[in-house]
């Protein structure tokens, strides 16, 4: 028996096909284990055929597994869509009255779903607790575990009321009876009982609102764009609640302007998009960087050009995000490559933007946005937050008084004494806010000299430019460095981006016990980048890979344009992440 | 060094960089106008940020003693909601040109209205573009010759006061730069009208379009019978070709989207780690 199991559910969007993946990956997870999904989302408003795979195990669980090892099919089409993810040997579950498979070398289990739903149950919308019931009569989690979530999810939904719970019982205990009745069980797969841990269950999108709110963000702006919208939504909701405020925007230009509004506001802001509305934020990103105001920006990475396919993964954006804008701009990038790295590096860029005064680029992508992983509670911990520099007068400003007009603080010699832009060692200059006794300034995207004022002198441009970009330097210094995983005495590297990493490290913990020396360098912070550390690695190993889901190798380009490296290139770029069996493939054809 | 001033005068709003501006420029009575203006309400430059765009007009903040934020084309309207969503205690105005108002950032005005946050607005109009050298622009008349209409303007004439009227902006007002005191007053006005007020500010270019005259004879106060409630008649009054009528148009209280966001922020808490993330527990 095996404590590890990779379900895929397949059937009709709006048939409860994701809800039943859901609700089996958080019972799983209530259950003691852990899980990770992988999700797809139909073009189709209402309908459509999506899918669901969760991979669950009594280890941690790195990727979304090669295959499923279990396949339920709800219709022809599901089957005819999956079957090639189906492992050799596998399970795979239909209901007859659908269709007939094709006899292979799989497990077949034949299950009436429809006709318990339609028939014994007498409500056919329970047909994904009939399906759940089977899954926990054949493999687990037990009916209580489903029973609590869907408990839970009911006392949050309008259309509750005792007699849906009651049928949703009856569909599951009636398919957990057929099963265990009329079934001879002949698979491997039993999740067993497993000792209870503090974890908690959510996907990308939730972790990165959960770390905005920790970050102290109080102002969002955003325009609604899949699939970032659901951290809009949540913030939307969240901010009012801690003393925050919410702006929906009329587009994408609009969003990143209002958070630069409130950032000179002194208030930690930052929106969230995807490519196109991305595409359309680049000349305020200037802005933020030439005026030197922090702005958080999340690009929820999806397949492009153009539209492309706004509910696919894709890698796409990294050169775009390098070097979005015209001139030279000096900004931040930084990639979360887990659930949890969503929550933490929302907080790490929240402050570099304050710390460095600059947008800093949060880069997600689809498949870490829905991505539901379960996590150790210890992994949410309170954030320990950078402030921006302020700039402190040598003197009171006059701070206004009630009856007393403060035409005081701001006025006469303390403008011209105050250098917003002043050089500094660092690089970063002392900000201040507006409020009562605070010194004004203006902030511009014209080139202008220490004060803020406009100014074209070449020396003056000369030694701007370079003062901005000497906060990279300082950030490069200050900010954590990547750390090895795998063979210290590795032949083979790998050096990878994003929501990947899990993935590499599977494929290497697999390569290790083949046999194969190989490591890898994940890179979090992909501006500035850690040059010392990632050309150690380099040279440690005798090649490396890159593995990345872009067409054009992007993160290669640029350590081949930065470090001369010549790395063998794994692309993959049809919408959908790799597979550690991808990985290892690469290793082993290198190695 | 910093000094209390107890009475404000308009020129401690007045910072030490000279403006870019040519020569007998209408922005010069604006600028003055809004001095003025700040001076009479007595406003705190450290509670006070003026937002431009880009355009001749949009040089303004640097040539105030205020907090100020020269941002990108077309964008003053958003940056200037965002910082009052987020700092609803600071008086927060917007300034610009025909071109970045009603041009690149036309249609920011459409939200600016429907939200009605509490900002003022003063655009700048001398239906040209004077940055880039006298272009046309969406106020310049039907059949103008500029640099980019040698042969006259095909489109027509947009007309700020009635968009903004049709826009159901809450308050509607045009002043005109050769009579910076009204403007001044309009300028008070609207700052303490609470949510989105619309200053359309005639301000002749010496330079590319000389509409001195023509403004001078057309420029006409609204009739002292005009009830500032009544919409219809402010868009007669905004259609009429011959006249440019100056004055208030139309004003009206109605919630704005930054108190109401305020509202809801009242009964907030502090944010509590723990409790949040048992939702996920």
């Amino acid at each position: 028996m095996v404590n590890e199991v990779t379900i895929r559910i397949g059937g009709e969007s709006g048939e409860g096909t994701i809800s039943g993946g859901d609700i089996l990956a958080l019972a799983s997870a209530r259950w003691g284990y852990h899980v990770y999904t992988f999700r797809t989302f139909p073009a189709e408003i209402l309908g459509g055929p999506c899918m669901f795979q969760v991979r669950i195990s009594d280890q941690p669980v790195k990727s979304m597994g090669d295959y499923a090892d279990v396949l339920i099919c709800l219709n022809k089409e599901a089957y005819d869509r999956n079957i090639g993810e189906l492992r050799h040997g596998g399970v795979l579950i239909y209901d007859p009255s659908d269709f007939t498979p094709e006899t292979g070398d799989c497990i077949t289990y034949a299950i009436p779903f429809n006709e318990i739903a339609r028939k014994e149950v007498q409500l056919f919308q329970t047909k994904n607790m009939v399906m759940l019931g089977a899954i926990s009569g054949l493999f687990g989690p037990p009916s209580e575990a489903i029973l609590q979530v869907v408990q839970s999810k009911l006392s949050k939904s309008r259309k509750a009321n005792t007699t849906l719970m009651e049928k949703n019982v009856l569909a599951l205990e009636i398919a957990k009876n057929y099963v265990q009745q009329k079934l001879s069980k002949h698979d491997p797969y039993v999740l067993g009982a497993v000792e209870k841990t503090d974890r908690l269950v959510l996907n990308g999108n939730q972790a990165v609102v959960a770390g905005a709110l920790a970050a102290r963000c109080r102002f969002f702006a955003g325009y609604p764009i899949t699939p970032a919208s659901d951290i809009m939504e949540g913030l939307a909701k969240e901010l009012p609640q801690v003393g925050g405020t919410f702006l929906q925007a009329e587009d994408e230009m609009a969003a990143l302007a209002a958070v630069l509004g409130a950032s000179y506001g002194g208030v930690r802001s930052m929106t969230a998009t995807s490519g196109p509305g991305f595409s359309l934020m680049t000349e305020l990103i200037g802005l933020s960087s030439m005026a030197e105001l922090p702005a958080v920006i999340v690009d929820a990475q999806r397949a492009g050009p153009s539209t492309g396919m706004p509910t696919k993964m894709e890698q796409s954006d990294l050169s775009f995000a390098l070097h979005a804008g015209h001139g030279d701009t000096p900004r931040m990038i930084i990639a979360p490559a887990n659930v949890a790295d969503c929550y933490n590096l929302m907080i790490q860029a929240f402050n570099m933007a304050e710390r460095y005064q600059m947008p800093v680029l949060f880069l997600t992508d689809q498949s870490l946005t829905a991505r539901v992983e379960s996590v150790d509670h210890s992994a949410f911990k309170p954030a320990e937050l950078q402030e921006r520099v302020q700039y402190q007068p040598e003197q009171s400003n006059g701070a206004s008084e009630n009856g007393k007009v403060p035409v005081g603080a701001g006025v006469g010699e303390a403008v011209s004494s105050f250098a917003r832009y002043a050089y500094t060692a660092s690089g970063i200059s002392p900000i201040t806010t507006p409020g009562p006794g605070a010194t004004a300034y203006v902030a511009t995207g014209l080139e202008h000299d220490e004060h803020g004022h406009p100014d074209y002198e070449p020396e003056d441009h000369t030694a701007m430019m370079e003062k901005r970009f000497r906060k990279l330097d300082t950030a490069a210094e200050e900010l954590p460095k990547p750390e090895r995983y795998g063979d210290e005495n590795a032949t083979v590297g790998i050096i990878g981006w994003g929501s990947t990493e899990g993935t590499i490290q599977e494929a290497i913990d697999r390569a290790l016990t083949k046999g194969y020396k190989v490591a890898s360098l994940h890179l979090k912070i992909l501006s500035p980048l850690p040059d010392r550390t990632i050309r150690d690695f380099i040279h440690s190993v005798q090649k490396v890979i890159v593995p990345e889901c872009n067409y054009s190798g992007q993160l290669a380009n640029l350590l081949g344009a930065k470090y001369g490296l010549q790395a063998m290139r794994v692309n993959k770029f049809g919408g959908i992440p790799f597979t550690a069996g991808e990985i290892l493939r690469a290793i082993e054809e290198v190695s | 060094m910093t000094q209390t001033v107890i009475n404000p005068t308009p020129k401690d709003y007045k910072s030490e960089v000279k403006p870019t501006w040519c020569p007998g420029c209408g922005d010069f009575g604006v600028l003055n106008a809004t001095y003025r203006g700040l001076a009479g309400m007595k406003l705190a430059p450290d509670q006070t940020v003026v937002v431009s765009g880009i355009g001749c007009s949009s040089r303004f903040p640097h040539f105030m003693k205020t907090f100020g934020f020269h941002s990108v084309h077309g964008r003053a309207l958003p940056v200037a909601q965002g910082l009052k969503m987020a700092r609803p205690d600071l008086t927060v105005v917007a300034v610009g040109g025909d071109g970045d108002m009603f041009s690149i950032g036309a249609g920011h005005l459409i939200h600016a209205a429907l939200r009605n946050i509490d900002i003022t607005v003063i655009v700048m109009d001398n239906e040209i573009y004077g940055l880039t050298k006298g272009q046309t622009s969406p106020t310049s008349p039907h059949g103008h010759v500029t640099k980019s209409t040698p042969y006259g303007l095909m489109a027509s004439q947009f007309n700020p006061i009635a968009t903004a009227l049709s826009l159901n902006v809450s308050f509607v007002a045009r002043g005109y730069s050769a009579k910076p005191k009204e403007l001044a007053a309009l300028i008070e006005k609207g700052i303490q009208h609470k949510g989105f007020s619309f200053i359309h500010a005639l301000s002749p270019c010496p330079t590319f379009y000389h509409t001195f005259d023509a403004w001078d004879a057309a420029v006409t106060p609204i009739p002292a019978e005009h009830s500032t409630n009544d919409r219809a008649s402010a868009v007669t009054l905004a259609m009429e070709t011959e006249k440019q009528f100056i004055g208030l148009f139309y004003q009206e209280e109605r919630p704005t989207m930054d108190q109401a966001a305020q509202q809801l922020v009242q009964q907030s808490k502090p944010f509590d780690l723990e409790q949040y993330m048992k939702r996920y527990a």
